[in-house]
């Protein structure tokens, strides 16, 4: 592979680790208006347990097929639903490319999500992988599709803020 | 345990089934009588459903009340169920969440039960070299794992630990069984699961879901969105007893979409608006015109037609302060992909995520800590009268009601 290919890759790698990690400070930062900026117009964000990913059942606790969908849970979150306050802390490791066809990066990585609730207790809320799909727009990477495949098949009390 | 007993541990309110004193939320003595006088009593049980063990071989694990139990497809294809539980030394025999099987085997000492729950095979049963093994007059067939009575209804497994049961039908009644038979009419198909841990006690998830008076109240999406409901007509259906109910109502299929469109409608009864509304799309597929049924069956299990998102909740209690709820989101076996995603696009609506819904996950998390040491205190359940009827609209709180006078009746209270 030639020097300028392999600075290509590493710039293409880097901005996809970007977007992982601003992501993920958008939520934790509780800036939810902003976070489905993260995403293409006609993007799919779907959170599905890891027992129906692999038995191939569709139910996902969130299926949006839009970005309007997505303001509208944010809009909901902050104006309809009711909650107990909690924050989100997110771990993420493990970015990889894993697949690139048709100018979209198949992207894989692992996320831990500990969440703190008014009483002060920190638990390990929910653990799992993206799969995601990233295009870049304007040179600006964006998520086509992010799939939150979730180990924790068990959820503590509800999920009202994304992962 | 006796009434007698039961009386030294609770005496209930003298008001009835209006009061109910907070002491059963919090008392392990009464979460173990519950677990069983009603759970492993004379009650009938959600095990699961056919389709999910269609094949002789076919098994899934689950739970009544909290014991664990095995629901399996026995080699002439009949259902059958056991307890999870070794008759040795007592460790679960199977480990699976589901599979395709024909022996079970207790991985500790090697004990082999069949799909019947009958032991087949002890190691060492003879000993080794002429030393060990089982005492004279030993027999195997003493020795099975603990069955559970089986009975299916409209494609629904249900179990009971109490063998004398009364037939299934006759214990859900001519109306839940009609109930049940609007959605279970034609072959359904597993479009998933999700669970949801609660730290509350089980019962208060389940007065949850009979308390139709918290409807619009606590949940707040569809006000907020100025999603215009033109027919709320609807009421509180309950059987005989009282103790299984459903909550309907009525309203034509995409007046949510079409009101919503006619904005002139929505603009001055909210503030806020959905970017993308294809979520009240739906399909009229129940010619009775009933757009949202929630059925509640004693003790554990929740039929859901929320538009044309299907599911069935299975509430399992794990302690006296815990308990989790497993959905399986259903489909038709003749779905086609639009009504599929449908389905997926309005299950946001419902599950632990629910637009509609996840509130019901913390409610009862909040009386659970708002009652910490106050077991004396009742509370007061009155909305609708004081009795247990069916009644023709939804302000009311006579299905929670009759939850508790068939509680008080199983329990001896």
């Amino acid at each position: 592979m030639e020097l300028k290919q392999i600075n290509d890759l590493r710039e293409i790698q880097f901005k996809i680790e970007e977007l992982t990690h601003a992501y993920v400070q958008c939520i934790d930062d509780n800036r939810l208006e902003e976070w489905p900026e993260f995403f293409t117009g006609d993007c799919l964000y779907q959170i599905i347990s890891r027992e129906n990913h692999e038995r191939d059942f569709p139910a996902s606790i969130i299926y949006c097929d839009s970005k309007g969908m997505l303001k509208d849970r944010v809009t909901a979150h902050r104006q309809a639903n009711i909650f107990e306050a909690h924050v989100y802390r997110h771990i993420v490791s493990s970015i990889r490319i894993a697949g690139y066809e048709n100018d979209t990066y198949t992207v894989h990585s692992n996320y831990a999500v500990f969440q703190t609730r008014v009483n002060g207790y920190s638990e390990v809320y929910n653990v799992g992988q993206y799969i995601d799909k990233i295009i870049f727009i304007e040179d600006e990477p964006k998520f086509k599709e992010k799939k939150v495949v979730y180990d924790t098949l068990v959820i503590p009390t509800l999920l009202v803020t994304p992962i | 345990m006796s009434t007698m007993k039961n009386a030294e541990v609770l005496t209930w309110p003298e008001k009835g089934e209006s009061r109910i004193p907070y002491q059963v939320y919090m008392d392990p003595d009464i979460y173990e009588g519950e677990m069983k006088n009603i759970f492993r009593g004379s009650t009938w049980n959600y095990l699961g459903l056919e389709v999910e063990i269609p094949n002789p071989g076919d098994y899934k694990t689950t739970y009544i009340g909290d014991t664990p139990v095995v629901v399996t497809r026995d080699a002439k294809g009949e259902i059958r169920s056991f307890v999870n539980r070794c008759a040795h030394r007592g460790a679960t025999v199977c480990m699976d969440p589901c599979g395709n099987t024909k022996t079970f085997t207790c991985v500790y000492h090697a004990w082999v039960y069949d799909a019947q729950g009958d032991l087949k095979g002890v190691p060492f049963k003879k000993g080794v070299n002429g030393q060990g093994g089982m005492p004279e007059g030993f027999d195997q067939s003493k020795l099975s794992l603990q069955k559970i009575k089986v009975e299916t209804y409209s494609g629904i497994i249900f179990g009971s630990f109490d063998h004398g049961m009364e037939p299934l039908q006759e214990y859900l009644g001519e109306k839940m069984c009609g109930y049940l038979n609007r959605i279970f009419n034609k072959p359904v198909k597993v479009l998933g699961y999700q669970r949801q841990l609660m730290n509350n006690n089980w019962k208060l998830y389940f007065e949850n879901v009979k308390d139709s008076y918290h409807a619009s109240l606590l949940h707040l999406f569809f006000s907020t969105f100025g999603v215009n409901r033109l027919s709320q007509k609807g009421g509180i259906d309950l059987d005989e007893t009282g103790r299984h109910h459903v909550s309907y109502t009525y309203g034509s299929l995409n007046e949510d979409l079409e009101a919503y469109k006619e904005s002139d409608l929505r603009s001055y009864s909210s503030k806020y608006t959905l970017e993308d509304p294809s979520l009240l799309v739906g399909r009229n597929e129940f010619p009775d015109g009933i757009t949202l049924a929630i059925q509640s069956l004693f003790p554990g299990m929740v039929v859901q037609q929320i538009h044309n998102a299907l599911a069935v909740r299975h509430l399992v209690p794990k302690g006296v302060d815990s308990c989790e709820l497993i959905w399986t989101y259903l489909g038709f076996e003749e779905d086609d992909e639009e009504i599929t995603k449908i389905r997926l696009k309005q299950s946001n609506l419902v599950g632990p995520a629910g637009f509609v819904s996840l509130e019901d996950g913390g409610i009862g998390e909040l009386v659970q800590k708002g009652i910490v040491g106050a077991p004396q205190v009742e509370s007061f359940v009155e909305m609708g009268g004081t009795g247990v009827e069916s009644q023709s609209f939804r302000v009311t709180e006579t299905s929670i009601r009759g939850f508790w006078k068939e509680y008080r009746q199983l329990m001896g209270y």
